[in-house]
């Protein structure tokens, strides 16, 4: 298959997200109304859900979904992870068969636990080894894809619309604090089951609606810490681009959105001296992690979602509360399906990150 | 008078609003449905509800009214007639406008009136009620645009960055007691005459009527942006430097 760059399909997407503060667990099938509702921004090339808070009788093991191309490819995989972890629970991830959705892989779950010896001798911290696991399955084991590796969370994706792929992974039988979901409209890459969205690294998830035009610039910086690009699609570099912010750099989600989505340096020109010196300070220290192009993402993590544009704004993006809901969608259509009378319903600015967090644990 | 309930597709929608016989068509609860009198001309919509993408683009007459917030792209590249949202619009909104006028009683996003032109009898108008996002009247070339800011308290204009840019036809008139914080060189920038005013008084008579407003307004609570007449864009393309 040819990569990112290498071939251009010319032809939006659509991105969706609900969270609920109070974390009382949504059913999956909202946000598939809501997503489903923006079908014409997507092509049928890919569609796919995060959500957050779907495994609480497993919630302190690590949740990895996997592609297999192959049974050859799965035994691989595995004996990986039996050197690797406690394997507490394998099971086929149950899927709904439908017309609507063919040539699926071999789609496996596989509840873990780092063997202590193991993680010891690793000397790397418990979410470290977990990456690089991740990174090593993906890169070394063919037709292995290890596509969601959080606590309490899970991916669920495909090639199709995500209407279709939402009813294929049966979402209506998982409940969760927190949704985003995407509908793909792939133009300069292939549509392929790794390449549909979200795309996740430990708890963070990514869901995006744009096109990246630094994204050789970002990749070259970001695989000189060990991270990997193989999927084919610019999105991915975002994923990781977060994890070295937020968790090994320790940055705030805020001094990372001001990273990826950097202000002009004519508007930092214009910011108080407190902030101008921390945004000259991010801009100059991160120079290569600057998100260029239309983008509107979505970020989920364990306990919170972020929502981001471009500074320009060359997507769409709306947010809504109502009580402890707050929705964030590509159209302000896809949030009113779910909740017709929001108490307040906005615009963030371009550049300005919409943080929200389970209530307690902010 | 016909009404349609909603629930249609957008394709289905758009076929029944163009074979309706009736002057007036009235939408019940519309939820997304793109390009809603899209090319019309001689139709009063009223909807409530929230329309989908690209509502009234190149709309060429009648009227087109919404109870309710506009998503992106509302009057794109509209010629004639008439948009009246009772609520916020999104982005991009009246992009590249040649005529026909837009009132927004609420807020609009970034990017309204890019690209809005005028000739001869042409002359579009977007008459915004509260702010307006970055990019107003980028690339305008013709026009007219306003932005009241009612509610406005922040002491600042009631439009975001980069207001103006590139602009070099048409005026924005903002009612605002400071000006933008940063105004690109294409434009000047002066407070507002009794005739600037004069010139959009019935649109401002035709916004307060039309949303039931009481506000009164006066010249001196205003600035008009105009292209810079140095015209500096000779600097671009001569070594002279014009």
């Amino acid at each position: 298959m040819k990569k990112e760059g290498q071939v251009r399909i010319p032809s939006g997407c659509a991105i969706s997200g609900i969270f609920a503060r109070d974390g009382e667990r949504i059913g999956g099938e909202e946000i598939v109304r809501s997503i489903a509702l923006m079908h014409e921004r997507s092509n049928g090339l890919g569609g796919g859900f995060a959500g957050y808070g779907i495994y609480p009788e497993y919630r302190d093991l690590y949740a990895f979904h996997v592609f297999y191309d192959s049974t050859a490819a799965k035994e691989a995989c595995e004996r990986f992870l039996e050197r690797h972890f406690d394997v507490v629970n394998l099971s086929k991830i149950p899927v709904r068969r439908m017309p609507e959705i063919t040539d699926e892989p071999l789609i496996w779950r596989y509840f873990v636990t780092p063997l202590p010896t193991r993680l010891v001798a690793s000397q790397l911290d418990e979410r470290e080894f977990i990456a690089r696991c991740v990174i090593r399955i993906n890169t070394s084991i063919e037709g292995a894809y290890v596509f969601s590796s959080g606590k309490n969370m899970g991916v669920f994706k495909a090639v199709g619309y995500p209407e279709d792929v939402g009813r294929f992974y049966r979402l209506e039988e998982y409940a969760g604090y927190c949704w985003t979901a995407h509908g793909r409209y792939p133009t300069n890459t292939p549509g392929w089951w790794g390449g549909a969205h979200p795309f996740a690294m430990l708890d963070y998830s990514v869901v995006h609606n744009g096109e990246i035009s630094s994204y050789d610039a970002n990749r070259r910086w970001i695989e000189m810490f060990g991270y990997q690009c193989t999927l084919m699609t610019d999105t991915e570099v975002i994923t990781y681009l977060v994890d070295y912010l937020h968790r090994r750099q320790g940055l705030t989600l805020e001094e990372t959105a001001a990273v990826l989505a950097a202000p002009f340096w004519s508007t930092i020109e214009q910011m108080p001296p407190k902030e101008r010196e921390r945004a000259v300070y991010l801009r100059n220290t991160f120079a290569s992690l600057l998100v260029t192009g239309p983008f509107s993402i979505l970020l989920g993590f364990t306990g919170g979602m972020m929502a981001l544009n471009d500074r320009l704004k060359l997507r769409s993006m709306v947010a809504a509360e109502k009580g402890e809901r707050v929705y964030v969608a590509s159209e302000e259509c896809a949030i009113r399906i779910l909740e017709p009378q929001p108490e307040r319903i906005w615009s963030p600015r371009g550049g300005e990150p919409l943080i929200v967090t389970l209530k307690g644990e902010a | 008078m016909k009404r349609i309930v909603n629930g249609l597709h957008f394709q289905a929608l758009g076929e029944e609003i163009r074979r309706c016989k009736d002057s007036t068509v009235e939408l019940c609860g519309v939820c997304g449905q793109r390009y809603i009198g899209a090319a019309a001309r001689d139709k009063h919509i009223r909807m409530t509800g929230t329309p989908g993408n690209a509502l009234g683009a190149y709309l060429d007459g009648g009227t087109i009214e919404v109870y309710g917030n506009a998503q992106d792209a509302t009057g794109d590249t509209m010629n004639e007639g008439v948009i009246k949202i009772h609520g916020s619009a999104g982005d991009a909104t009246g992009y590249a406008m040649r005529g026909g006028k837009i009132f927004i009683e609420g807020d609009t996003g970034y990017r309204a009136g890019v690209h809005m032109k005028a000739y001869e009898e042409k002359t579009p108008a977007i008459v915004v009620g509260g702010r307006a996002g970055s990019f107003l009247g980028e690339y305008q070339a013709g026009g007219v645009i306003v932005v009241l800011g009612i509610g406005n308290t922040g002491g600042e204009a009631p439009v975001g960055y980069f207001c103006g840019t590139g602009m070099h036809g048409g005026r924005i008139y903002l009612r605002s007691s400071v000006l933008p914080r940063s105004l690109p060189e294409q434009v000047c920038a002066e407070r507002c005459t009794d005739a600037d005013f004069e010139a959009v008084r019935p649109l401002l008579e035709e916004f307060s009527a039309s949303f039931g407003r009481g506000e009164t307004f006066s010249a001196e609570e205003f600035y008009v942006l105009s292209p810079n007449t140095k015209n500096p864009y000779k600097k671009l393309y001569t070594l002279s430097g014009g």
